[in-house]
């Protein structure tokens, strides 16, 4: 099976990897997946209280290039966002600029959750009212 | 000029390259000798019956036995089929219970499977932590209607090395056909099925520097005389078990891969044996938590299967596919989404099973090569630790066991 370009420069040159600062109230964490599965993604953001809006992104991945890509590229994506557009990220928008085959959708998946993730732990961290749960799958 | 990307094949137990050796036999008989085995009436047939003769000739010197005891098929899967269906059906009326292990190969597990709705009962085995079958397991599980055992020589992920004459004794003591699959083992180390106990013997020619699409079955003619009911009709070649015109050029070529093997083997084992050690060695030294799979003693010379801890096999061989070709247990590789079922057999968490690599040399794998396979894989761990949020964690002295993952 080969991989799509997309993926492949993802891979090799993968966007915000890193670790925030997750004691600090404007950082949101989002885990999701299991070392049993083959993927474990963890997606942090840094919000400005001010604006609701995401001012840094970073990113592990323990998985496949195509999970690794998907969490770099949402990182990206989630740059510059506020909490309400980062929210309408849909799983099939990544599958859609990595052309992920069908076998690696999953990853996609994981990703969306690991944003809803983030923004969920933020929420619940400055007492505001989650707005969207990783779906459970 | 751009010099090429070194390339380095350490997947040997996928395939083997063909010999060239092997191919300067074949090439004849691709155009001045292109009868088939089974004219008897001309030369051209003659020449080509010659050919297929002496390589049975020499394939049974590898393995000392009578070249009437060897059944020319497509490759080991075939093999694998005939054996244990053949003597399925030929040996019903004593018994219908078959004794095999979880690690087989999907070619003897999935045909074992498909009995059951003809009416087998079969046995698994379980494996320790080495990959190895508990002896006493085994002896006990043999019942009046137990007619075959099937045991593999050699596991192709492991490379683990199963105790076939002990094996070989018990199936004698108790009356029962002990049948192996030595895919991996035969032309690499000594496999002398009359020495074992071993009544019928399935393998191929392209993991022992052979042409892909031709393979064996030893069937034992004599105490016991071993009979299985063909799998295909048609005209009665290979003794009435194996129907179907003869690939002349493949069997010509098996026969020559047989020789060189049983010229070579002994050097061969030795040297890979340094390299695969270096290897090893090498890797488990100069990074941290790597857990070697399978019994170290009785193993394959020239296969290692590592599992490093905390990184996913799939996304670590996208680190240096370009350049080293190797397999990993990693579900991602596969369809299933299931990690090797062969590592699970051997009591690795799915964790583990997800991080491993098999590293299988060749004949044709130099010192230079693993060197270089030893920095790619080095930096591609690293890099992909560094990418790692369960390596973090591990670093940090969170005990993964009590983090509440979601699992999906």
């Amino acid at each position: 099976m080969a991989y799509s370009e997309k993926v492949l420069e993802h891979f090799q040159h993968p966007k915000n990897v890193g670790t925030l600062d997750k004691s600090k109230s404007t950082v949101g964490t989002g885990l999701v997946g299991a070392p049993e599965c083959g993927d474990v993604m963890r997606l942090q953001i840094e919000v400005d209280p001010s604006t609701q809006t995401i001012i840094d992104a970073k990113f592990k991945t323990f998985g496949c290039g195509s999970a690794i890509a998907s969490s770099s590229l949402a990182t990206e994506w989630l740059k510059g966002k506020t909490i309400e557009q980062a929210l309408t990220i849909d799983n099939m928008d990544i599958v859609e600029e990595l052309a992920l085959p069908p076998v690696k959708i999953h990853c996609s998946v994981l990703a969306e959750d690991a944003i809803k993730g983030a923004i969920a732990d933020y929420q619940s961290k400055n007492g505001i009212a989650v707005t969207a749960m990783a779906a459970a799958h | 000029m751009i010099k090429e990307p070194m390339r380095v094949y350490l997947d040997n137990n996928s395939t083997t390259p063909c010999d060239p050796r092997v191919v300067d036999t074949m090439v004849p008989y691709f155009y001045q000798k292109p009868g088939n085995s089974a004219s008897r009436n001309h030369p051209f047939g003659w020449e080509a019956e010659e050919g297929v003769d002496y390589a049975r000739e020499q394939i049974a010197a590898l393995l000392k036995v009578d070249p009437k005891e060897i059944i020319f098929t497509s490759g080991a899967t075939e093999s694998d089929n005939l054996a244990i269906k053949g003597v399925f059906e030929m040996y019903k009326s004593k018994g219908n219970h078959i004794i095999t292990v979880t690690t087989e190969h999907k070619a003897v597990l999935d045909t074992c499977d498909k009995l059951t709705e003809a009416g087998a009962e079969i046995t698994y085995l379980k494996v320790a932590e080495d990959g190895l079958i508990d002896l006493a397991e085994l002896e006990a599980a043999i019942k009046s209607t137990t007619i075959l055992v099937s045991v593999m020589w050699a596991n192709n992920e492991t490379g683990v090395i199963q105790p076939m004459k002990e094996i070989g004794d018990i199936c004698e003591k108790h009356g029962v056909l002990f049948m192996s699959d030595a895919t991996q083992a035969v032309g690499k180390i000594p496999t002398y099925p009359k020495e074992i106990g071993v009544h019928l013997m399935a393998w191929t020619s392209h993991k022992m520097y052979g042409p892909k699409g031709v393979g064996a079955l030893y069937v034992s003619r004599k105490s016991p005389r071993v009979k299985v009911t063909a799998q295909m009709d048609g005209g009665g070649h290979e003794r009435g078990m194996r129907s179907g015109t003869l690939n002349v050029p493949g069997i010509v070529g098996f026969g020559k891969a047989a020789e060189i093997a049983r010229l070579e083997m002994h050097s061969d084992a030795e040297r890979l044996n340094k390299l695969r050690n270096r290897l090893e060695h090498e890797l488990t030294s100069r990074l941290e938590e790597c857990y070697i799979n399978g019994n170290v003693d009785h193993r394959m010379p020239h296969v290692t299967n590592i599992s490093f801890k905390h990184v996913e096999g799939e996304g670590l061989m996208m680190t240096f596919n370009q350049n080293i070709a190797v397999s990993s247990g990693s579900a991602c590789t596969s369809a299933s989404l299931e990690p090797s079922y062969v590592l699970v057999a051997l009591g690795l968490g799915d964790d583990l099973a997800h991080s491993s690599i098999r590293f299988s040399l060749g004949r044709f794998t130099t010192e230079e090569e693993v060197d270089f396979a030893v920095e790619k894989l080095v930096a591609g761990v690293n890099h992909m630790r560094d990418l790692s949020p369960i390596w973090e964690m591990y670093k940090e002295g969170v005990d993964l066991s009590n983090v509440q993952w979601s699992e999906h």
